[in-house]
């Protein structure tokens, strides 16, 4: 565990670099936490598999796997992996400010 | 902490149900993590990228002690069927994909997926026969080059 300083403000991630509290997140922070995952760039896209793995969270408690996100994010998993090459559920869970996903599938 | 790995290479030799998920299940996972990972069907295991075959995979019923099936039951015509089909429900409602839809997710997830030449010369096959998901038929050597620097897991 560590805290770190994300858009000014301080925040605990675990050593992987997932939020343990999520309620310290907010969307300023998107950017950031995308540098600091390894994207650069982050498009409209991008913006999209985030909000919605924050919102499936908020809702169900926990972060959609990868197969999940290709059948109800509205987009495919081939995209998924160009987005977020490093693992897209992984990723986009890291920058969502939520818990890392678990699910074998 | 010891080192993270970095790149996976999964050999599927067999063609049963249970022989081929294991392998498509961490093949997967490993792309989930960010881990590179590629695929090499040997053997029975070119089932699972067969065009025509890769539907009818099944579950073993005989010699297959873990299923808890008197082996002379599991040898009655048809039951190899009736107990796919319950394995492939209860699956179905965990939201684990068929193997045909299985492979071509890991596919587009960009692993790589082989059929190994030995097997594809001894069953008298083509490339044409496989799904066109499959990048290449490779010799035991192209394999070994193409799992440099990462591991080798045999299923």
């Amino acid at each position: 565990m560590s805290t770190v300083t994300i858009a000014a403000a301080n925040v605990e991630l675990d050593n992987e670099g997932f939020f343990i509290d999520p309620t310290q997140w907010n969307e300023h922070m998107v950017p950031e936490l995308a540098r600091r995952a390894g994207i650069d760039e982050l498009t409209d896209r991008h913006w999209t598999v985030v909000r919605f793995m924050r919102e499936q969270y908020l809702n169900t408690g926990s972060g959609p796997t990868v197969r999940v996100l290709g059948k109800t994010s509205g987009i495919p998993i081939k995209e998924l992996y160009e987005l977020f090459p490093h693992g897209p559920a992984k990723t986009a869970a890291k920058i969502a400010g939520i818990p890392k996903p678990r699910g074998c599938i | 902490m010891s080192d993270p790995i970095t790149k996976v290479s999964i050999i599927i030799s067999k063609g049963s149900l249970e022989g081929v998920y294991p392998g498509l299940i961490m093949a997967n996972g490993a792309r989930a993590e960010g881990i590179e990972a590629n695929l090499f069907f040997t053997f029975f295991g070119l089932d699972a990228i067969h065009r025509e075959r890769h539907e009818h995979i099944k579950l073993a019923t005989v010699g297959n002690p873990g299923l808890h099936l008197p082996t002379m039951i599991g040898g009655l015509p048809g039951i190899s069927t009736v107990m796919t089909h319950y394995m492939n429900s209860k699956m179905q409602k965990l939201d684990i994909p068929s193997i045909p839809e299985f492979v071509e997710m890991i596919a587009d997830t960009g692993a790589g997926l082989y059929a190994c030449k030995a097997s594809v010369d001894m069953f008298g096959l083509e490339k044409n026969d496989f799904i066109p998901q499959v990048q290449d038929i490779i010799t035991v050597g192209e394999f070994y080059e193409k799992a440099a620097g990462g591991h080798v897991i045999f299923t």
